[in-house]
């Protein structure tokens, strides 16, 4: 088991290796743009064009610019935005990361409670109208764009049920924790609810396929055979068996959510995480802090992978000898 | 009645609606179990033998299967019971073996957690009682060192000592009838063996009739009492062991008695069936082995119906006399 | 069934509007109108009207004249249903093309890697590994920023800036791993049947074994995974577009529509929501096929998890 995570943790950090190099390529050799150009943004300076080649080599050799990018990153961290003259880019990623944090946690708990729920209840009703009920709001729910989603929320909850039924719905924004947690969730509600849909549809789809291939295993007809209860044989053997694949999705997901996938509910929300980060970002092209948000995603997405595995062997008595 | 049987099948008929029509997997089968017999049921796959078992404890999960006829097991009927209703009966009073021991365990539990929930949920044992009880099951069957297989994963196990659990599952609740789906199929050759002669002390220890189902003639002429020979969802012949195996009476007990080997034969080359087992989809009017049969005769296009002389049975147009004929002639 | 009809519905309709939109519009959708005055029960109004407040203006609302700015206009006074049309057929076109090259490569890459195994397997697996460990819409953001607003060139081939093919080429290779990696699974265990190791003893060819063998028995789950690759890709397409990296101006795609009806969500929703439902419905009608295909051609095809 030791081993096992050991060598899960070793491959992670192959791969974020070989992302980091995939970004700096990315960014900085893509042939016909000048990079420096690039990282200087829009109508900058010669002085300011002139001072990005020399901070990040960039008439050096290629592996020595990737030297350098990284040395700005991780170990001096005084990548600087040169669009917000000044601005530091990595403690920015770390001042918006409890907010994507917060905002994809709340979500995660909404969704998995109720796209299991609507999985466990479509498969327990199959043949029933209840299954392809359930299904077709599980469709419905994966077809959305949240983005538009989160609009269509904005326009009934801020405008035209704001008066009414609504009037409680704070206007967007973000409320730390800290300063008072009921706020908090008040602020977070909808966002959360907005983020959940789509997942929620997804592990209900899922989680029904697998219900409906466990309930035909072989060891469901001897868990029946043994005279246990029809509820019992759902959750505890073929819901357990089944849990296996839906915790590995779930793992995926969150990485790449916490990572910045969640970036378009964010934006539409107003909230301040790393998503809007990136969204700022894009707007203004500014390079160094895109990088960094895609560096930073990049490595919540590798960290969910392996602890997404190293769970798996746990979930799986199987996996764990192999 | 000095010995009431068991479990008594009568007429069941197990239909599946398919999109080609209507899918007989078992017509019109009958027989009993006396307590403490072995009942061997034998016939080749698709014959509908594994079928009209899992009917019998209500296992058959498809949605579009018709069952009629009746099943008393201890002069009660459980033929359409619910599954609630069930519960007690299944794994409590009937214990079920299956095929596949590689695949009938569930992955994630070790074995000793799921011969406890068996137990726990036919008794109120605690958990410490029921876990004390799977060891000395495991025990039982023959498990080296149960006190610390019990915490293993069925993945740990090899297939016999798999199929060993399944067993020791099976038993745990003392049942009055073990239904055993080909339970050494799956096996290696020397583990079969073994599984037989465990099965037979256990049945002996724990004073429960079995059915046993094979497609191994072999299988059981070692351990029946009774035997059931299934052809394309009916019975073609039913008798005591000795008779069959010694006596057979049907056309295609014949074949199945001929695709044994047999060491003493002279005959080197093995006689097999001629054709494939008829498709459950258009089985004939009349007798369902009469496209195979060498015997044919124009009123086989007509049902037989099993008669016979005290309780051996069989399906088959044939005369006494003509089977004698044919009898003498192959005994050369 | 009926999923199928809404679908041809929809493409047909967004298909042929360059035949017809112009009866209903009267004006360009790409260029602005904000002069323009529309004829509406009986009298002449301005398509941009000046607010009752007297701070600023708004567009026109939906008149449900079909031939008169039926959904209102946007905020350059531009015909909304016009652009509703003519947006459908690039978002269609960016999520049917990106699905079929990204289908073509990962084709390639899961049948390569999944029957060569050894050196092509690992080389190809690392790069899918690499790639799926992205966040995708970072990625296809990043790719996007450098590419969409600069272009790209190298050698022969030149991709303008703001042209289609950008889009369409970003998304469809950050699903590559998506297709291949089951794909990939797929042909494995292909390999180990009896016909296919038959066909190899026989001496055959890769290239025939691959093309004749293992083609014919992955296409299945190729059918299967097309309308789910293409509801995906367009639900990308339309977020890429919406954060500003996807079409750009002067093309429109539902996601664009959606973005220019953000400033004007609370005044003018019908903007926003229309191409929004679009996306709803044309998506949801492809899952709802997808699931069709899966039952009529292959029941355990699985895409990411089991969908």
């Amino acid at each position: 088991m030791l081993s096992f995570s050991l060598r899960r943790i070793l491959s992670a950090v192959l791969v974020l290796f070989a992302i980091s190099i995939a970004v700096f390529l990315i960014f900085f050799a893509t042939p016909g743009v000048d990079p420096a150009a690039r990282i200087a943004g829009r109508s900058a300076s010669p002085a300011t064009l002139a001072h990005v080649r020399a901070a990040f080599g960039l008439n050096r050799p290629i592996f020595i610019r990737y030297l350098l990018m990284m040395d700005h990153l991780f170990i001096k961290r005084d990548l600087t935005s040169y669009v917000n003259v000044g601005l530091k880019v990595v403690p920015q990623v770390l001042k918006a990361a409890p907010i994507t944090l917060a905002l994809v946690s709340g979500a995660a708990v909404i969704w998995l409670v109720v796209g299991i729920f609507g999985g466990i209840i479509a498969a327990a009703n199959r043949g029933k109208f209840i299954d392809p009920l359930v299904m077709f709001i599980g469709i419905a729910a994966v077809s959305v764009p949240a983005y538009w989603l989160g609009e269509v929320v904005n326009l009934i909850t801020q405008s035209r049920l704001h008066s009414s039924l609504f009037s409680w719905v704070p206007s967007g924004g973000y409320t730390p924790f800290t300063q008072n947690p009921w706020q908090w969730a008040l602020h977070l509600l909808f966002p959360w609810l907005t983020l959940a849909a789509l997942y929620a549809g997804i592990y209900a789809r899922v989680l029904r396929a697998e219900l409906v291939n466990a309930m035909n295993e072989d060891y469901v007809r001897t868990a029946r055979a043994k005279g246990l209860s029809e509820r019992r044989i759902l959750i505890r053997h073929a819901l357990r068996c089944s849990l296996v694949s839906i915790v590995s999705l779930f793992g995926l997901d969150f990485g790449a959510l916490i990572g910045g996938a969640a970036l378009l509910t964010e934006v539409v929300f107003g909230l301040q995480g790393v998503g809007m980060l990136t969204y700022t970002a894009l707007q203004n092209l500014d390079l160094p802090v895109i990088m960094a948000c895609v560096l930073y995603g990049s490595f919540f997405v590798v960290l969910a992978n392996a602890v997404v595995d190293i769970l798996y062997a746990f979930l799986d008595p199987r996996v764990r000898v192999a | 009645m000095p010995d009431s049987p068991i479990l008594s099948v009568q007429d069941l008929q197990v239909t599946f609606a398919t999109r080609q029509g209507p899918l007989r997997a078992v017509d019109g089968l009958s027989f009993d179990v006396a307590p403490k017999e072995v009942v061997g049921i034998v016939g080749e796959s698709g014959s509908g033998k594994s079928v009209s078992m899992y009917s019998v404890l209500g296992l058959v999960r498809d949605a579009n299967v018709q069952i009629n006829g009746s099943v008393k097991f201890q002069g009660r009927e459980i033929l359409g019971l619910s599954d609630q209703e069930m519960q007690p009966i299944r794994g409590g009073e009937i214990g079920m073996i299956f095929q596949d021991p590689m695949t009938a365990l569930t992955p994630v539990y070790t074995v000793g957690w799921q011969i406890a929930e068996q137990l726990r949920a036919h008794s109120g044992m605690t958990k410490q009682q029921a876990r004390e009880r799977a060891i000395e099951l495991l025990g039982e069957v023959g498990i080296p060192d149960p006190r610390k297989r019990v915490d293993r994963y069925p993945h740990e196990f090899s297939g016999g000592m798999r199929q060993r659990v399944v067993i020791a599952m099976a038993l745990s609740c003392n049942p009055k009838l073990l239904i055993a789906d080909e339970p050494t199929t799956a096996l290696d050759v020397t583990t079969q063996a073994q599984i037989l002669d465990l099965m037979l002390k256990l049945q002996d220890s724990y004073n429960s009739s079995i059915v046993i189902i094979t497609h191994d003639m072999g299988v059981i002429a070692e351990m029946a009492h009774k035997v059931v020979v299934m052809y394309a969802g009916r019975p073609a012949e039913i008798g005591p062991e000795i008779d069959v195996v010694r006596n057979p009476r049907h056309p295609y007990t014949w074949g199945l008695l001929g695709a044994v080997p047999r060491v003493e034969s002279r005959n080197d080359r093995l006689t097999t069936i001629p054709g494939n087992a008829v498709s459950p989809l258009d089985i004939p009017e009349g007798c369902a082995f009469a496209d195979r049969c060498e015997y044919r005769m124009d009123i086989c296009t007509k049902r037989p119906q099993l008669k016979g002389t005290n309780s051996h049975l069989d399906a088959c147009w044939l005369s006494d006399e003509q089977r004698l004929t044919i009898r003498s002639k192959a005994v050369r | 069934m009926g999923a199928l009809g809404v679908l041809i519905f929809i493409v047909l309709i967004c298909l042929c509007a360059p035949l017809y939109a112009h009866y209903w519009a009267h004006v360009n959708p790409f260029s602005s109108n904000i002069s323009g005055r529309i004829f509406i029960n009986g009298h002449w109004r301005s398509v941009i009207q000046s607010n009752s407040t007297g701070y600023g203006e708004s567009p026109i609302g939906p008149t449900w004249h079909i031939n008169n700015y039926f959904l209102g206009a946007d905020s350059q006074g531009r015909d909304v249903f016009a652009r509703l049309l003519y947006g459908g057929r690039d978002s269609l076109l960016i999520g049917t093309a990106s699905a079929l090259i990204c289908v073509f490569f990962a084709t390639i890459s899961g049948l390569a890697a999944g029957y060569f195994g050894g050196v092509i397997d690992w080389i190809v697996s690392r790069m899918l590994d690499i790639t799926w460990a992205f966040p995708v819409y970072l990625l296809a953001i990043s790719l996007s920023v450098i590419l969409v607003t600069a272009g790209f060139s190298v050698g022969p081939i030149h991709v303008q800036a703001g042209s289609l093919l950008l889009p369409i080429i970003i998304i469809a290779l950050i699903y590559v791993p998506y297709v291949a990696r089951p794909l990939r699974g797929i042909v494995m265990t292909l390999k180990e049947r009896e016909f296919i190791q038959a066909a190899i003893g026989s001496g055959a060819s890769d290239w025939r074994i691959l093309r004749k063998e293992i083609l014919p028995n992955v296409a299945p789950s190729i059918i299967v995974f097309f309308p789910l690759m293409v509801a995906f890709n367009m639900l990308t397409e339309s977020a890429l577009s919406f954060l500003g990296v996807g079409v750009q101006p002067p093309n429109a795609s539902w996601g664009t529509i959606i973005n220019d009806g953000l400033e004007l969500l609370y005044t003018r929703p019908w903007v926003a929501m229309a191409p929004g439902l679009m996306i709803v419905i044309t998506a949801g009608a492809l899952n709802l096929l997808g699931d069709g295909f899966r039952d009529a051609f292959d029941p355990k095809a699985k895409l990411r998890g089991s969908i």
